[in-house]
């Protein structure tokens, strides 16, 4: 039998009982419903962590130092000391590094501790440079206050427990000034040729006590790009292309001055490599490394991580698959009950020229239908129990003065595979009635009453 | 009615010592027993018997329904024996049209949608179908019926609904199983003159296996018949006997 016959046949088998089939794909959709709930559950936390995570900055961002940097004083060199020295961090480097594929941006670490003062009294922290490129990745979301205004503004964005530092009404301190004290390099005049990050002087530096006054524009909770630094997190941010005016001493200055330099270009204790994506982290890292750079993720975290919310689906999935397991039992019932009651019909079907392949094909397809139809069914009660488990939680998370977040989330490749898994799941089911029914023998079946 | 005008020298069906045999748990059943017998083509032949003489069992071996325990049976030059399943499923398709007592319609598919079915296992092309059904209905009187179901319908309306459904694919063979046992005895004969009209019109072979005597001499060509699973006698119908 041609295709769209058999449909045709299975679609009027189906609406002949109509009340059995609509109860057996409601089944059908309960159990897939359950399915896509549990895994929408499992892939919105994974979601949710990650996000956090690559707000953080630590998943996504490579830290590149000079290979002779990243060892650390009195610690042992891993390699042999080799002749040549090792390669300096300079634009070169810089260029050749935002060249790599997959390489959003490459900016210098600029952070400093240092002192603020805020109604003439006086507050310790870091300060931190951000790149312009930080205001879409996420970490800004659902600050109070804005974003800089621009990157070279002098404003700052102070991080939520220095705000309440300075003040025990946090949110009225946006729109006020603050005062930054910091210490400026002054090239020495004895060295003109040679200067480091900000232009100084290999050959030394003076330190100038300098102050600056900032517009606080926002307030963010948590500090982003907090990862590598070696000064503790910064707590008060301000734009990137500012810090770096600023020429602020930072802690590696005074042992840049005391290593040979020969080199008359640019170079920077450190530089941050911002990566499209934390998948292609272990990749870049290589590359980098290759090109005579120490380099630095946090990746091995984030890929036990990733296992970690594999195995959560992996549960997750299987919990949600019992109930679907559930709803075969009923489609093998509904069919197995659907052969009884028209063993007859398949017998005048046989008489007429029906091959057993097409009353199997037929069965098949009656079931392959409930499960397409309970897929759909599924994805879409699946999707709303999400959505309501999300609500309950946001409705509490609200209560306990919690910002709300998204729980549950259902990606295309979930409604897809809810679809297929369903359809596939319903032919097995169909597996045996259908055997059965092509197995009928015609003379019987056509003697039953 | 008139004696049969077809010349019927071709064979159409030929059993050789066919036997079927049933096993109820110990004991065999001997529902056909050595039966040996040509049918020709355009033939009108009519099995009479007892119940339980095994003309149904016969008719069903015919059909490649069932398949016998021993013999061969050659129909339309195809040794049935032979087929595989799938092979036995297109030759009732192709080859053989079945009307049964009960007429088996489908009740839930109108008259087109159930004349329109053998037409779907065969798979002729949709844009044929509608023809094909029509044509169907008119050899049996019944177009203006086209969009009713079964059970609109009187028990001899079925009957010829359920011969159209089976003379749509245009088959050789017709095979009738008891087609007047439901019917009231003048409804039978008109039943008995339609199949004996589209026979002679298409030029088909019919096997009915019936319980009226007097009806199957009227109309048939010929009779055989069974009992105890055997073959009793095969008699031509001659014209004095018809009147």
């Amino acid at each position: 039998m041609k295709p769209r016959d058999l449909a045709d046949l299975a679609f009027r088998n189906l609406r002949e009982a109509i009340l059995r089939n609509v109860l057996t794909t409601i089944g059908v959709a309960v159990g897939v419903a359950s399915l896509v709930a549990m895994l929408s559950l499992g892939v919105g936390l994974q979601e949710l962590a990650s996000k956090r995570l690559s707000q953080s900055g630590l998943f996504d961002t490579i830290f590149v130092t000079p290979k002779n940097n990243f060892r650390g004083m009195g610690r042992p060199q891993r390699e042999a000391p080799s002749d040549k020295p090792p390669r300096a961090l300079d634009d070169d480097a810089r260029k050749e590094m935002e060249k790599l594929p997959n390489v959003i941006e490459v900016y210098p670490q600029v952070r400093f501790f240092t002192e603020v003062r805020f109604n003439d009294k006086p507050f310790a922290t870091v300060v931190a440079g951000m790149p312009d490129s930080s205001r879409n990745s996420g970490s800004f979301d659902g600050m109070q206050g804005n974003f800089f205004s621009s990157p070279t503004a002098n404003e700052a964005i102070l991080q939520i427990e220095f705000a309440k530092d300075l003040s025990e009404k946090p949110a009225s301190l946006v729109g006020q000034d603050l005062v930054l004290r910091y210490a400026e390099r002054q090239a020495l005049p004895a060295n003109e040729d040679s200067s480091s990050v900000s232009g100084e002087s290999s050959g030394g530096f003076s330190v100038v006590p300098k102050e600056l006054r900032l517009k606080i524009v926002g307030i963010v909770e948590t500090e982003p790009a907090a990862g590598y630094g070696g000064v503790g997190n910064a707590r008060l941010l301000i734009p990137l292309a500012t810090a770096s005016t600023l020429r602020a001493a930072q802690v590696n200055d005074l042992r840049d001055i005391v290593r040979d330099n020969s080199t008359n270009k640019t170079t920077y204790p450190s530089l941050s490599v911002r990566v499209k994506s934390p998948s292609q982290v272990e990749a870049l890292e290589v590359s980098i490394k290759a090109m005579g750079f120490a380099a630095f993720s946090l990746l091995d975290a984030s890929k036990s991580l990733q296992t970690f919310f594999k195995v959560f689906d992996l549960l997750l999935g299987i919990f949600g698959s019992l109930a679907l397991a559930v709803a075969t039992l009923g489609i093998v019932n509904t069919l197995v009950m659907a052969i009884l009651e028209r063993r007859r019909e398949i017998g005048v079907l046989k008489a007429l020229g029906a091959a057993d392949s097409d009353v199997q094909q037929l069965f098949f397809v009656e079931a392959g239908v409930m499960g397409l139809f309970g897929g759909f069914l599924g994805v879409f009660f699946g999707w709303l129990l999400g959505r309501a488990i999300t609500l309950g939680t946001n409705l509490y998370l609200k209560r306990q003065n919690l910002n709300p977040i998204e729980l549950s989330s259902v990606p295309w490749w979930l409604v897809i595979a809810a679809i297929v898994f369903a359809i596939l799941v319903s032919l097995a089911a169909g597996l045996y009635p259908a055997s059965r029914a092509a197995k009928l023998n015609p003379v019987d079946a056509l003697r039953y009453e | 009615m008139t004696s049969p005008t077809m010349p019927h020298t071709e064979t159409a069906i030929q059993l050789e010592h066919v036997s079927r045999q049933y096993t109820m748990g110990e004991a065999t059943i001997q529902a056909v027993n050595d039966v040996s017998l040509s049918i020709a083509r355009n033939e009108f032949l009519a099995l009479l018997g007892s119940s339980g003489s095994g003309k149904s069992t016969l008719l069903n071996l015919i059909a490649g329904l069932d398949r016998p325990t021993s013999g061969s049976i050659l129909a339309q030059g195809q040794n049935l024996a032979g087929l595989t399943s799938l092979e036995l499923a297109r030759y009732r398709c192709n080859t053989i049209g079945m009307i049964f007592q009960s007429f088996n319609l489908l009740p839930r598919m109108t008259l087109e949608e159930n004349i329109e079915l053998p037409l779907r296992l065969a798979e002729v092309p949709r844009e044929e179908r509608p023809g094909r059904v029509r044509e169907a209905l008119e050899r049996v009187r019944l177009t203006h019926r086209l969009g009713h179901r079964p059970t609109q319908l009187s028990g001899g309306e079925q009957q010829r609904v359920a011969i159209a459904r089976a003379l749509v694919n245009r088959p050789k063979i017709l095979l009738a199983d008891e087609p007047t046992g439901n019917l009231d005895s003048a409804t039978g004969e008109a039943i008995l003159s339609l199949l004996r009209e589209v026979q002679q019109q298409m030029g088909m072979t019919i096997v009915m296996v019936t319980h009226e005597r007097p009806l199957a001499e009227r109309y048939a060509d010929r009779l055989a018949i069974m009992g105890d699973g055997k073959l009793l006698s095969a008699t031509e119908i001659t014209k004095e006997a018809t009147q």
